[in-house]
């Protein structure tokens, strides 16, 4: 594995990822949320040509604790041969949102705690590993002991304590043969000492990057901010860092503002789950528009401008001469539902149940995500990165997305 | 070699036969289809979750939408101005509308049939409605699909006494204001429904009516409603028998693939039915050999795909031990067994039409029997259906008392 740092714009950095299987992609970059080692909703036959970009995955190890899905993927030699994803990079992050949130706040030398779908459950360091050397990632986190930040003192002290623990006790069971492809958690909290020490005691360790543990769990953003920047500053430079629990706009753009290379996030997810495609600008050229004039999404090319929340009755569409709209989501978006589907056909599917909604948003939000993280890279590329992020967060106010099952009403 | 007539917007060719099963080309308005085909539902203009391109490498040729789903949402006005369904769903090849009437009987609370049509309370506000001949064909103009099914009197198949008869004369008189209501036969092939139950002889004066009407095509309704398998495979050869040698044949709501072979052997052409993609639903796959229980434990160690002579990406790619891990917690794991199964019905048509056309039909039909019945259990009906047919399955059948 190779990761190499090919920009800069402040702590912003491009840089290049080259795995053992081959596989090269830049830097920052999303991986995609998968569940037993497949999409949620998106055909896997079209994760390959779903964007450019559409490579690295993400998955956890504790859909796979348990038979028969743990013989079944060690049988099947991993997860790339069980998901029939060879040629993606998975990624092992033991964290994940959409059901095995941390469930960090009691103490235990046995194992990490999570609440999972079936309830709360230990998962102790052993198991853990043999999961791991199971399913085979590109790259896997370490055990972490994460805890909120409002835990007690001692109880932040302990959780970074057993990290570094775990983490060399995961080290030492690895498949040698994997060669080295660890993420050594750091964890941190509410106490920014703490947060240095735990990211000092990860950066002595021989791991191929970092993963900084802790954050998305209500913390304030200028705190976030804080432990960012005090736990970077303590890891090499030259080494891969990852963040989970970040995952909308303004989080990602915080943390590839502070060194970040890697996020998993379930955000285009949860806007198909609330049946709202993604549509915000990524180009800066764009003009901001009043937010007092009803928006509507211009032909311009490959730029969505806005969105337009006006409810158009379809009654009054059929009747009264109204508009249906036979646009796509966005204008000018090149993934395979804006090709193809128009609003009110995706519409008339939401409103039906028809699950084939869900797999044609989230076809889109997916395209798109991954099209904001290439303008964030483009961005550092060019340095600058600080004009990017402050001319995307300034634009926030005009709506993000598109609410397409309120905008038909039947 | 065809019926020409005023009112088509199809031709039939008929490539081969094997005595009475035949392997045809349709060709429609949107598509070239070549039969026996199935037929997968799509209710509202969707299959259960698979996109369009899915649709196109899985070989669907036509598509079954929903006229009372699509009546109700997002209405027909709406896909009129939008320029048909086709169009809505940003479907290239072929789609076939029912006439609404079966749902609304099915489906609805207090539905009933009258000389007028079939009445009902609106879904939406409880306000009495009613579908008439007239009401559906216009709606079904309205959609755009290549072939329109004509508003039947449609009775359960259990159903005896004289309702049987009044429904097969009214489906008759109703034939003739579908036709006189029909304002797009150039585009759209409006479709007669043989009824008359399980009577022969009512199956004989409705055959009679429809023909005399020239339609472009006709379907064999009334069945796959609980009847018995004897009744059923007679019902279906009778009307295969009465009906035009060169006009398509479809026998609704179909979908096991015996019943599809059967059928086929005595001379149909088209199959519909949820079927395959409901199954999945509750984790069954359909393979050569019957139906494979996914949820069942023994999968959890079975590192086979689904299906060893199936060619789709889930068989290529997938083993029975994972989709059994997904079946019961993931969505995707159905979507994964509604993908193969849409996959095996259209096999088992280019099988159907390949083997008539090359000649190798009666192997083809022993050798599906032999994987289905591996112990030479093959039912009775099967057999007595075969001998009409003309195909020789003795080869498949142990006499069970040997």
């Amino acid at each position: 594995m190779e990761f190499t740092v090919r920009a800069c714009s402040g702590h912003g950095r491009v840089g290049s990822l080259r795995l053992a299987s081959g596989l090269e992609f830049e830097t920052p970059s999303l991986l995609m949320i998968t569940r037993r080692g497949l999409p949620v909703v998106i055909p896997p036959e079209m994760l390959m040509d779903l964007h450019p970009d559409s490579r690295a995955c993400q998955f956890t190890p504790m859909h796979f604790l348990e038979d028969p899905l743990a013989a079944v993927v060690a049988k099947a030699g991993g997860v790339h041969k069980l998901a029939s994803l060879t040629g993606f990079a998975m990624v092992a992050v033991a964290r994940d949102s959409l059901g095995n949130e941390i469930a960090g706040e009691e103490a235990s030398n046995l194992g990490a705690s999570f609440e999972t779908s079936s309830g709360r459950r230990i998962v102790g360091l052993e198991k853990y590993m043999e999961v791991v050397n199971a399913c085979k990632p590109d790259l896997w986190v370490s055990l972490p002991d994460e805890v909120p930040h409002w835990v007690p003192e001692k109880r932040n002290r302990e959780s970074v304590d057993h990290t570094s623990q775990w983490l060399d006790h995961c080290l030492s069971l690895q498949h040698a043969e994997h060669g080295n492809r660890c993420l050594g958690v750091v964890v941190g909290a509410g106490s920014l000492e703490e947060r240095a020490r735990s990211a000092e005691q990860a950066a002595t360790r021989n791991v191929a990057g970092f993963s900084l543990a802790g954050f998305g769990l209500g913390e304030d953003v200028a705190q976030r901010g804080f432990h960012l920047e005090v736990a970077i500053a303590k890891l090499p430079n030259d080494k891969l860092r990852h963040v989970c629990g970040l995952g909308s706009p303004e989080e990602v753009l915080q943390a590839v503002g502070a060194g970040i290379d890697l996020l998993d996030s379930t955000y285009p997810y949860m806007l198909t789950k609330e049946c709202l495609a993604m549509t915000f600008p990524l180009k800066m050229e764009v003009p901001l528009r009043n937010a007092d004039r009803d928006m509507q999404p211009t032909p311009d090319h490959g730029v969505a401008s806005g969105f337009s929340l006006a409810k158009v009755n379809l009654r009054s569409a059929t009747y009264g001469g109204g508009r249906i709209d036979e646009t796509p989501l966005v204008t000018g978006c090149k993934c395979y539902t804006c090709k193809r589907h128009t609003k009110v056909y995706i519409n008339q599917l939401l409103n039906s149940n028809e699950t084939l909604a869900q797999t044609l948003l989230e076809i889109h939000n997916t395209y798109h995500y991954l099209e904001f993280f290439k303008a964030i890279r483009e961005s550092i590329k060019a340095d600058k990165f600080h004009e990017f992020r402050t001319w995307f967060t300034s634009q926030r106010v005009f709506g993000m997305t598109y609410d397409v099952s309120e905008s038909f009403v039947a | 070699m065809l019926g020409i007539s005023p009112s088509m917007a199809l031709r039939f060719e008929v490539l081969a036969r094997h005595n009475r099963a035949r392997a045809s080309r349709l060709t429609l308005p949107h598509y070239e289809a070549l039969t026996p085909l199935f037929m997968p539902v799509g209710t509202q203009g969707t299959i259960k979750g698979l996109t369009n391109d899915q649709l196109e490498d899985l070989d669907c040729q036509i598509i079954l939408g929903n006229t009372y789903h699509l009546a109700l949402r997002p209405g027909a006005d709406l896909l009129d101005t939008i320029g048909g369904l086709h169009k809505f769903m940003n479907w290239p090849r072929a789609l076939l509308t029912d006439s609404g009437g079966f749902q609304m009987v099915s489906l609805l609370h207090l539905a009933d049939i009258t000389e007028e049509g079939v009445t009902f309370q609106s879904p939406v506000d409880g306000k009495p409605m009613l579908l008439t001949p007239e009401d559906s064909i216009q709606i079904q103009n309205k959609i755009g699909a290549d072939i329109i099914m004509a508003l039947d009197d449609v009775v359960k198949t259990t159903t005896t006494g004289p309702r049987v008869e009044e429904a097969m004369y009214r489906t008759l008189r109703w034939i003739d204001r579908c036709i006189a209501a029909h304002s797009r036969p150039h585009e759209q092939n409006l479709f007669g429904i043989v009824q008359g139950g399980l009577d022969p002889q009512l199956r004989d004066i409705c055959l009679e009516g429809l023909v005399a009407r020239n339609l472009p095509g006709y379907a064999i309704g009334g069945l796959a409603g609980g009847e018995g398998k004897d009744a059923f495979w007679r019902v279906v050869a009778q009307c295969t028998a009465g009906l035009p040698e060169d006009k398509p044949r479809y026998v609704m709501g179909i979908g096991f693939p015996l019943d599809i072979v059967v059928c086929t052997a005595l001379g149909a052409d088209m199959y519909d039915c949820v079927y395959p993609t409901r199954t999945a639903r509750f984790g069954s796959a359909l393979v050569s050999e019957g139906v494979l229980r996914l949820t069942h434990a023994a999968m959890a160690t079975d590192y086979r795909p689904l299906d060893s002579s199936c060619t789709c990406m889930v068989c290529k790619r997938y083993t029975r031990a994972y989709l059994h891990t997904l079946v019961t917690k993931e969505a995707m794991g159905s979507q994964l067994v509604s993908y193969h199964n849409i996959s095996h019905m259209m096999q088992l048509s280019r099988n159907l039409h390949s083997s008539i056309l090359e000649g190798r039909f009666p192997e083809f039909v022993q050798s599906f029997l032999q994987k289905q019945f591996p112990k030479g259990d093959v039912p009775d009906w099967v057999c007595n259906a075969m001998d009409v047919a003309g195909i020789d399955i003795s080869m498949c059948r142990i006499p069970q008392s040997a």
